[in-house]
């Protein structure tokens, strides 16, 4: 993933490296979440959502090599949201987990 | 040589990252190793961060850095403000952002593309960047959306306008002309903001006449496309871990929204395209069976005398912020010897789990809860069924009466109960609005009033005995 002219080589090898990598990883996802119980479901969304919000490698990413302020505040604040988005969601989903409990915790 | 070796260097780095995204995935599958998993999948997104700052190299940090900090500062305070009852809203918010992180990714690299002047861009980036612009877009204005619903800024109903559907058949192929026109000229500025522009319109119009009770299906669906946006961007940039992270969030995402669906009887279609209990279901039922009022005093004496109580809590519950008055009035039982236990329908809440996660909050520990297919045939042993503001999950006319819009919906048989009390606030129906024979059986009492309060009169009632 060299920075220097990123689209203009996309060979058609590398493009099925891609499809390899996603096909793959689709079938495992499947299986992996299929297991998830019911009573996990809202972590389980919060916690993918923060997944999702690994497009911020992408915003780092193209925030290299702009040339022109407008690219420059474009990639700055989606760092800024997708950062929301990360932080956010793994924040909520532990402060959710945190709360599940198998036998009566006396306090309270 | 070296810098071969420091390129396989970083791609171990991100091999790792996304296995960490893997095994917290699989640790969620239990509640014991759930907050685990969850700091596996921080580490792992901390972890791909870092290695893409030593991938690139970027000169000027201050600003990234500045961007991160505001954005860990507002991701960090929202996410330990908010109330339990607001999380759908919370996670519809920030999967838009998501999706508005994506648009912006694939604008920045068009922007970067218009001024360095390379050579023309291939097919590829034409197609997986106006993929990317046009689901973040959906995404973000759809969660919008989904926000001020959930939040009541906007009705909850669903919002009908005539001819909508035609605008937004419309709007589609606006998108997909875009898309031929970015495989003729890929670095045609004004078709991405036209696209930008289009795909927002066309997030917004699906969302509003979407009711509030089929919300869980929108967030989860709105979910996958967040992991959509980003597995294209992860072809945009080349990058195998936003890949694979996208197509883990989109399985998820399609995962839950099919089970949401099973769990309302309805098909994805039917609430894309219709909107439900909308205007047109007559609500001239006709005779209404009156309903038996029982008095606080009543409900108590029949828990008391029970040996086994079923509790089904619906979304009346958390309106009303009775959870904890729920499990004191569970304690109660427990205290004299009663066995209880609660009933969790897939959609009691507004998303997947919700009620499990309000429950938990309460302290109710997660061994009690039981979802349907556990529990359903457990309410023909039990002496009582309480109903706390729950009404569609449990109308028999669900497994019997073929003209209900209910009909086939999975529900909890609490009318199989040898006594059915239900604690509701008012005498109107559900969001269905559609009639509840489960109300009006023989063997049926209908304490009226806000469930808090009538959770504690009922617990005031119980030690007075």
């Amino acid at each position: 993933m060299d920075s220097e002219g990123v689209m203009s080589e996309f060979s058609l090898a590398n493009l099925s490296i891609c499809i390899y990598v996603l096909v793959l990883a689709s079938f495992i996802g499947f299986e992996v979440i299929s297991k998830v119980p019911t009573m996990l479901h809202t972590p389980l969304m919060s916690g993918s959502n923060a997944i999702s919000g690994i497009i911020l490698l992408g915003a780092i990413v193209v925030s290299v090599g702009q040339i022109s302020i407008v690219g420059d505040v474009v990639a700055y604040i989606a760092i800024f949201f997708a950062t929301i988005n990360v932080v956010g969601g793994f924040v909520v989903t532990d402060r959710m987990l945190s709360m599940f409990r198998m036998k009566k915790s006396g306090a309270k | 040589m070296k810098a071969e070796l420091v390129s396989f260097i970083i791609d171990m780095a991100f091999l790792l990252s996304a296995s960490g995204f893997f095994v917290c995935l699989k640790l969620l599958s239990s509640p014991k190793t759930a907050r685990r998993g969850n700091f596996i999948g921080a580490g792992a997104m901390l972890l791909a961060t870092i290695t893409t700052f030593a991938m690139e190299r970027p000169s000027a940090l201050l600003p990234i850095f500045l961007a991160i900090f505001l954005g860990s500062l507002v991701g960090v305070v929202s996410a330990k403000r908010v109330q339990m009852t607001a999380m759908p809203q919370m996670i519809a918010i920030f999967n838009g952002f998501g999706g508005l992180a994506s648009v912006l990714v694939a604008i920045a690299e068009v922007v970067r593309l218009y001024f360095v002047h390379v050579n023309n861009p291939s097919v590829l980036f034409s197609v997986t960047a106006w993929f990317s612009v046009a689901v973040g877009a959906i995404t973000f204005t759809g969660s919008t959306v989904a926000y001020l619903k959930l939040q009541e800024i906007m009705p909850t109903r669903p919002i009908l306008v005539r001819g909508t559907r035609i605008v937004t058949i419309g709007l589609t192929l606006a998108t997909f002309f875009a898309l031929y026109l970015l495989l003729v000229d890929p670095k045609d500025m004004l078709v991405f903001f036209g696209l930008c522009v289009v795909a927002s319109v066309l997030g917004i119009l699906l969302v509003i006449p979407i009711g509030g009770a089929d919300m869980p299906v929108v967030i989860s669906l709105l979910n996958s496309y967040s992991g959509l946006a980003a597995l294209a961007v992860g072809f945009v940039v080349k990058s195998n871990i936003l890949i694979i992270s996208g197509a883990l969030v989109g399985a998820s995402g399609v995962i839950l929204t099919r089970l949401m669906c099973q769990a309302m009887n309805r098909s994805l279609m039917h609430v894309v395209f219709g909107a439900f209990g909308g205007v047109e279901l007559s609500l001239a039922a006709g005779e209404e069976k009156p309903m038996r009022e029982y008095s606080p005093m009543d409900a108590a004496m029949l828990l008391k005398n029970a040996s086994k109580v079923i509790i089904v809590p619906g979304y009346g519950l958390a309106v009303s912020q009775a959870q904890r008055n729920l499990r004191e009035l569970a304690d109660e039982l427990k205290a004299n010897g009663v066995h209880v236990s609660y009933a969790i329908h897939p959609v009691a809440g507004r998303m997947p789990g919700h009620m499990n996660v309000l429950l938990a909050e309460a302290d109710v520990p997660y061994n009690e809860l039981f979802d349907l297919d556990e529990i359903n045939g457990e309410f023909e042993t039990a002496d009582v069924a309480v109903v706390i503001g729950a009404n569609d999950v449990v109308n028999p006319s669900a497994r019997t009466d073929k003209s209900s819009p209910l009909y086939g919906m999975p529900i909890l048989n609490a009318d199989k109960a040898k006594a059915v009390i239900v604690l509701k606030r008012g005498r109107g129906r559900g969001f269905a609005g559609v009639e509840n024979p489960l109300f009006t059986l023989d063997k049926t009492g209908v304490v009226y009033g806000d469930a808090k309060q009538s959770l504690v009169k009922t617990i005031l009632a119980m030690k007075e005995l």
